[in-house]
């Protein structure tokens, strides 16, 4: 369903120099797939889903191939990307304030793009927007529908956040990290959630963290990305088992020695830095 | 090289020759912007000077150079008189939270409230007009301006983690004041120095115009303007060139402002 | 001997004009010399309103904080100046807690305002560029500015500063969580360092129960202002008597199973 082919993104740096911070990743992803990208801040995995988005600024520079349903999304105008952005490819981001209109209750705003896309009315938005809260498992959904996103905790508002991402039922979520601003706890609901929607509607989903213990939680498969390289990419149990860069030990040694024993238990190679 | 955006460039180059030509009439015009020479009376540009004479015979360009110092020597001062002022309110305001920041927020409403023209008026009334009154009237009109601009940029850094950490240090409010907001918030108030002085260019030729300003014989824009009314159908020249002079300096400040916003702006910067 | 720090009956109430909010209820604790505690809970639950009354960042309601013997509410604004030299804070965010205007030397020698006969020239120098070593980093780095340093070398050039008065206490506000892991893992082993080498004390305040266990002496677990459970490390840790503790160590993403199929199977169990 996405096959993205030698992709190479350049930002043009204010002395007007280029420089490439992804160079040429390579990934495929079929329906009902989870993808999971780690790698730690400037490894391009932020630029690597910005560009699947169409959302690149426009001082960056992307060469190869973005396939999406057999339509190379870098050649795509931006009037069509519009219309893929969340019709067909959804957005879950790290901060879910950042992404949602403080001035109006979080109801009104997933209901926005459903009578906008769908051509709902507006009772029939009402209902399906009550349908999704409860299927983010937003406790009181019928109370909180007219809440303001400043009246919710961080976890409701990354729920809130998940309900737009999927309430035009796109093929693809793309999620960048986004439970690192959470708490544990609540990371661990998020994730459930995401799993559950991954299982029921069939989506795909590319899921981009620093934290291996995320990525084994949720990816089918997993790339490891370090400065713009893949440094691996295979079955998430395979390189996490068996490791077969120093970078994915180097990242293994470093996860909580809590989570490294019951990787032992289970049998896995043990990770040396 | 850097790439500098186009209203930075283009507003540096109005400011600049507005300053130029400002500092330059401190030595130099064509000829004195005073003197009478009425056998030029109303004469079109070229035919006297570059552009033309006025009714009792005066160079125009001179007297638009001559303007340009008043306009601005007015407008900077005030800017920096109430700029200084709405600052000093301003950082305090944000320092002491309670009974400080409210009363400060009530005097600044207040004197939002009146038009500069309106407190010009009042003051002229009191003082009589003059270039001192026009310092006061449009400086009191900037004082509410910088106050919230300052205000609002310093509640941001005072919110801050290297705050928390001046004040594990020991330091004082009047202290981390001057070491941590201050500079931190210079390049916001700068940009609205810019615009803010543009802004007075205005006033100040609105206070002129209405002879609050500057007492004659010297030459303001303002003035200029408000003389040449009963001409405007003879000599147009004389509307249009403190009429365009007015508006380049106000656009350029403008556009200078804008560009050193653009500048300071970190969305501007490469993410890395 | 008395503890370093003592903290009695803390209470902190929050007035909210709707109502009142306790974000700190009624909180005992102590920390001996060289121990490194940690203080976990969820956000809410009242971890950072203590860090900032440690600090005499706030002041409580009610209840004692002592360091040194000392019960910080109760000096003048003179002797807590002198006592601060013996505190100190590392922030969570390494890009919002350091002035970007100042140099890495003198935003390093800020606490040293608190000395009465603080350094100056080539000796304040000297310090600065001994503590630059000691957290990792090289002398010359000090007439550099922040913004040439990455997320994690900044925390080291925070912590720098933390020590510069030679601090018995050092209270750590999620001085970890906005790092990667691997960088994570670097500033733990030099806080252990420097706990080991200058025998400081640490209040490590974290969410994070895999940070504790891997750094923490002692344990004191939170919820919505109350202290829930408190003791050493493993104890508690191996055996939680109480059901938020054990819900806090569940949440920890664990590789217990790998890849998502392995975890749904799990849980449809």
């Amino acid at each position: 369903m996405l096959s993205i082919k030698d992709l190479r993104v350049s930002f043009q740096q204010s002395t007007g120099a280029l420089t490439e911070v992804v160079h040429g990743i390579s990934l495929d992803l079929d329906r009902g797939e989870t993808l999971g990208i780690v790698g730690e801040s400037g490894s391009g995995k932020s630029v690597l889903s910005l560009a699947t988005m169409g959302l690149l600024p426009r001082t960056a520079q992307a060469s190869g191939q973005i396939l999406f349903e057999g339509q190379d999304l870098l050649k795509a105008p931006e009037k069509q990307m519009c219309g893929l952005r969340g019709r067909k490819i959804g957005m879950i981001f790290q901060e879910p304030m950042s992404a949602l209109n403080p001035a109006m209750t979080v109801g009104a705003q997933i209901a926005e793009g459903l009578r906008l896309h769908n051509g709902l009315s507006k009772s029939d938005a009402r209902a399906e927007t009550l349908r999704l809260l409860e299927m983010v498992q937003i406790p009181n959904a019928a109370q909180r529908i007219d809440s303001y996103p400043h009246e919710m905790s961080g976890g409701q508002r990354q729920r809130v956040g998940i309900a737009i991402a999927i309430a035009l039922k796109p093929d693809l979520l793309i999620a960048d990290e986004p439970t690192t601003a959470l708490d544990v706890t609540v990371q661990a609901e998020i994730l459930d959630i995401l799993d559950d929607l991954v299982a029921e509607l069939g989506i795909s989903l590319i899921l981009i963290s620093h934290d291996l213990g995320v990525i084994a939680r949720i990816a089918d498969r997993t790339l490891v990305m370090y400065r713009g390289d893949e440094m691996e990419h295979g079955d998430t149990e395979q390189v996490l088992r068996h490791p077969r860069h120093d970078y994915t030990r180097k990242l293994l040694a470093a996860m909580p020695r809590r989570a490294l024993k019951s990787l032992d238990q289970t049998g896995g190679e043990k990770p040396h830095a | 090289m850097k790439r500098i955006p186009l209203n930075l460039w283009l507003g540096g180059l109005i400011s600049f020759l507005l300053v130029g030509s400002a500092i330059l009439s401190r030595f130099w015009t064509p000829e004195d912007p005073i003197k009478m020479n009425i056998l030029n009376r109303l004469k079109g540009p070229g035919d006297a000077g570059l552009l033309g004479a006025d009714q009792i015979g005066r160079d125009v360009f001179s007297m638009i150079m001559a303007g340009g110092w008043t306009s601005l020597g007015i407008a900077v001062t005030a800017t920096i008189v109430g700029g200084s002022i709405g600052t000093l309110i301003g950082v305090t305001a944000a320092a002491k939270s309670g009974a400080f920041e409210k009363v400060s927020g009530w005097v600044n409403s207040v004197l939002f409230a009146f038009p500069p023209i309106l407190s010009a008026i009042l003051l002229g009334a009191l003082l009589g007009p003059g270039g001192l009154t026009s310092i006061i009237a449009i400086g009191v009109f900037m004082i509410p301006v910088f106050t919230r601009i300052s205000r609002g940029a310093a509640m941001q850094i005072w919110s801050r983690d290297y705050i928390k950490a001046a004040k594990m240090s020991g330091k004082g409010q009047a202290l981390i004041t001057v070491e941590h907001i201050l500079p931190n918030i210079s390049a916001q108030l700068l940009v609205q120095f810019a615009i803010q002085t543009g802004l007075g260019i205005l006033a100040e030729a609105g206070l002129s115009f209405l002879g609050m300003g500057i007492a004659p014989p010297t030459p303001s824009w303002g003035r200029m303007l408000a003389d040449a009314q009963t001409y405007i159908g003879t000599a147009p020249h004389l509307v249009l060139a403190p009429g365009i002079a007015i508006a380049l300096a106000v656009l350029g400040l403008n556009l200078l402002g804008d560009g050193l916003r653009d500048l300071s702006d970190p969305r501007r910067k490469q993410a890395s | 001997m008395p503890k370093l720090l003592e903290i009695k009956n803390l209470t902190r109430v929050f007035d909210l004009g709707a109502g009142e909010i306790a974000a700190l209820d009624d909180v005992s604790l102590s920390l001996d010399a060289a121990k490194i505690m940690g203080v976990v809970g969820e956000s809410g639950s009242g971890k950072s309103t203590l860090a900032r009354i440690v600090m005499a960042l706030d002041t409580p309601s009610s209840g004692t904080v002592h360091i040194n013997g000392k019960n910080l509410f109760e000096l003048s604004a003179r002797d807590l100046r002198s006592a601060r030299c013996d505190f100190q804070m590392i922030f969570q965010d390494p890009y919002g807690s350091l002035n970007p205007r100042h140099t890495v030397g003198r935003l390093i020698a800020e606490p040293l305002y608190l000395e009465e006969n603080a350094p100056t020239g080539a000796q304040k120098r000297d310090r600065i560029a001994t503590l630059l070593e000691d957290v990792g980093l090289k002398a010359d780095d000090m007439d550099r500015f922040p913004h040439e340093f990455s997320g994690g070398q900044r925390q080291r050039i925070a912590i720098a500063r933390a020590l510069i008065t030679k601090p018995k206490l050092v209270v750590a506000d999620e001085a970890t969580s906005a790092l990667d892991l691997t960088v994570q893992k670097q500033i733990l082993d030099l806080i252990l360092d420097l706990r080991d080498e200058h025998g400081i004390s640490v209040l490590f305040i974290t969410h994070n129960i895999g940070v504790v266990e891997e750094i923490c002496d002692d344990v004191a677990v939170l919820e919505h202002g109350k202290l829930v459970e408190t003791g050493p490390t493993d104890a508690v840790l191996n055996a939680p008597s109480k059901a938020y503790t054990r819900r806090l160590m569940n949440a920890e993403p664990t590789l217990e199973h790998i890849g998502r199929k392995a975890w749904r199977a799990a849980r449809a169990q």
